[in-house]
């Protein structure tokens, strides 16, 4: 059921993706953007938390999370620290994110050469 | 105007003593070897890379690799030819400047986007027709991996191609043309405008080039007072399957029916169902290599006998698309004859 119900909110957030870049003009980092400034939104008003308790991965992993865990951070440092953590927060809160693209990002480009797509 | 005038019409130039295209050398890549041309091309790359460390030096190999092979099948020196015209998609022409710096070839670098190959055929027999060389080279390279991280997506990122996009053909092509001996001549040269239609979509590039590929034709025919049907063959460079449809209704609205003799180098070279190119292969070494191989081929065997070849193209650059700017496109033609006795009847 766990795998079931991620496999579907996962799928309609990329049927949304798809059936955007197939109507429209946008690109593809236009609709990343879109998607990141949705997740900020949904996280905001605490919507997006209540996706992720219904579809585990299936919500957690696209990147409306990443917008998600922006909005959640800065409201927690704001929290904590008043005013400055409108700042802080978004980085605080995606840190390991970041981290993470950024190391990875790094070992496949020194270990992988781009190639000829097929 | 002088009686003697070269110029015919607004836009064309006839050639008085046409110049001969000697021979023609092709290369491409593993895909286009794979294609429905694959027979045709005098070498079919193993390795796109050409055991080089980045696809832009690959693409200057392939360049370099294609001009030689084509002078030393013309069994001329370097020292023999005069001036080589040449050009290439990549920012400030880097893989074509590059290898010449090898090619020991007075040289002329020509940015006519996927235009390129008719543009450096149009002044390199020009160059010998009004007297100013004896042999002359146009030659042009695409590379598949080069344009797509310039002009589209870094090759690592995984963005899904639309229906309209088209190919960039790993590929390459060289004319060698000449004043002596029996070979298909250069009789008539139309120079293309620059038409803007407002399209905006680099992924649609056929729809951009169109206009100007109809514009050019029909100038041509209107300034040479041949009917469509004078040609055995009208070919343009790289409209693919939307382009080329786009054309054909165009030319039908002026009152010009070439359904039956005509061909797009970028819809020939590739098979889209099984090979997944969507619309079709583009890039200056499209025309350049299906011309050099598979027409220029045609027009020896005495299969044709005449060929407009009208090669077409998109000039945006990464620079204007992320600023919004529209696509303006150009298509310059070149009328290549061979009858028994070389050239026009």
């Amino acid at each position: 059921m766990e795998y079931l119900s991620a496999f579907i909110v996962g799928g309609l957030i990329c049927v949304i993706g798809q059936i955007i870049l197939d109507t429209t003009k946008l690109t593809p980092a236009n609709i990343l953007v879109t998607f990141l400034l949705i997740g900020v939104v949904l996280g905001a008003f605490g919507i997006y938390d209540k996706l992720i308790e219904i579809g585990g991965a299936g919500a957690s992993v696209p990147l409306p999370s990443f917008g998600n865990s922006l909005a959640k951070g800065v409201m927690k440092a704001v929290d904590e620290k008043g005013i400055a953590g409108i700042l802080t927060g978004g980085i605080e809160g995606t840190a390991s994110g970041i981290t993470a693209s950024v190391f990875f990002g790094y070992l496949v480009a020194v270990f992988f050469n781009p190639k000829t797509k097929s | 105007m002088n009686s003697n005038t070269k110029r015919l019409g607004v836009q064309t130039v006839r050639m008085q003593n046409p110049p001969k295209i000697i021979t023609t050398y092709s290369m491409v890549g593993p895909k286009e070897g794979e294609g429905p041309l694959g027979q045709y091309f005098h070498e079919v790359v193993k390795d796109d890379t050409l055991g080089k460390e980045s696809y832009e030096k690959a693409e200057s190999e392939l360049f370099y690799q294609t001009v030689i092979k084509a002078i030393e099948s013309a069994n001329l020196k370097q020292e023999d030819i005069n001036y080589i015209f040449a050009g290439d998609l990549l920012n400030q022409l880097t893989s074509t400047c590059f290898a010449a710096r090898n090619i020991n070839i007075p040289f002329f670098g020509l940015f006519g986007a996927c235009s390129t190959m008719t543009e450096s055929l149009s002044l390199a027999a020009m160059m010998i027709d009004g007297g100013f060389a004896d042999y002359t080279i146009a030659a042009t390279v695409s590379h598949f991996s080069s344009s797509e991280r310039q002009f589209r997506f870094p090759l690592e990122y995984g963005s899904v191609r639309r229906p309209t996009s088209q190919w960039t053909v790993t590929g390459a092509g060289a004319m060698i043309l000449g004043k002596e001996g029996n070979f298909p001549e250069v009789t008539y040269v139309t120079t293309g405008l620059v038409k803007d239609y407002g399209i905006k979509d680099s992924n649609n590039m056929g729809a951009a080039m169109a206009p100007a590929a109809v514009d050019t034709i029909v100038k041509h025919l209107e300034d040479t007072g041949r009917g469509e049907k004078y040609y055995d063959a009208i070919v343009t460079g790289d409209l693919g399957k939307v382009g080329k449809e786009i054309t054909l209704q165009l030319l039908e609205k002026q009152g010009y029916n070439i359904r039956d003799i005509y061909y797009d180098c970028g819809d020939l070279i590739f098979d889209d169902e099984k090979q997944g190119t969507n619309s079709g292969g583009s890039g200056c070494g499209c025309s350049a290599s299906v011309a050099c191989s598979y027409f220029y081929g045609k027009l020896m065997n005495k299969e044709i006998k005449k060929i407009l070849l009208i090669s077409t193209g998109a000039l945006m650059s990464p620079t204007s698309t992320q600023q919004g700017e529209s696509i303006p496109g150009i298509a310059h033609a070149v009328a290549i004859e061979f009858n028994s006795n070389g050239g026009e009847k």
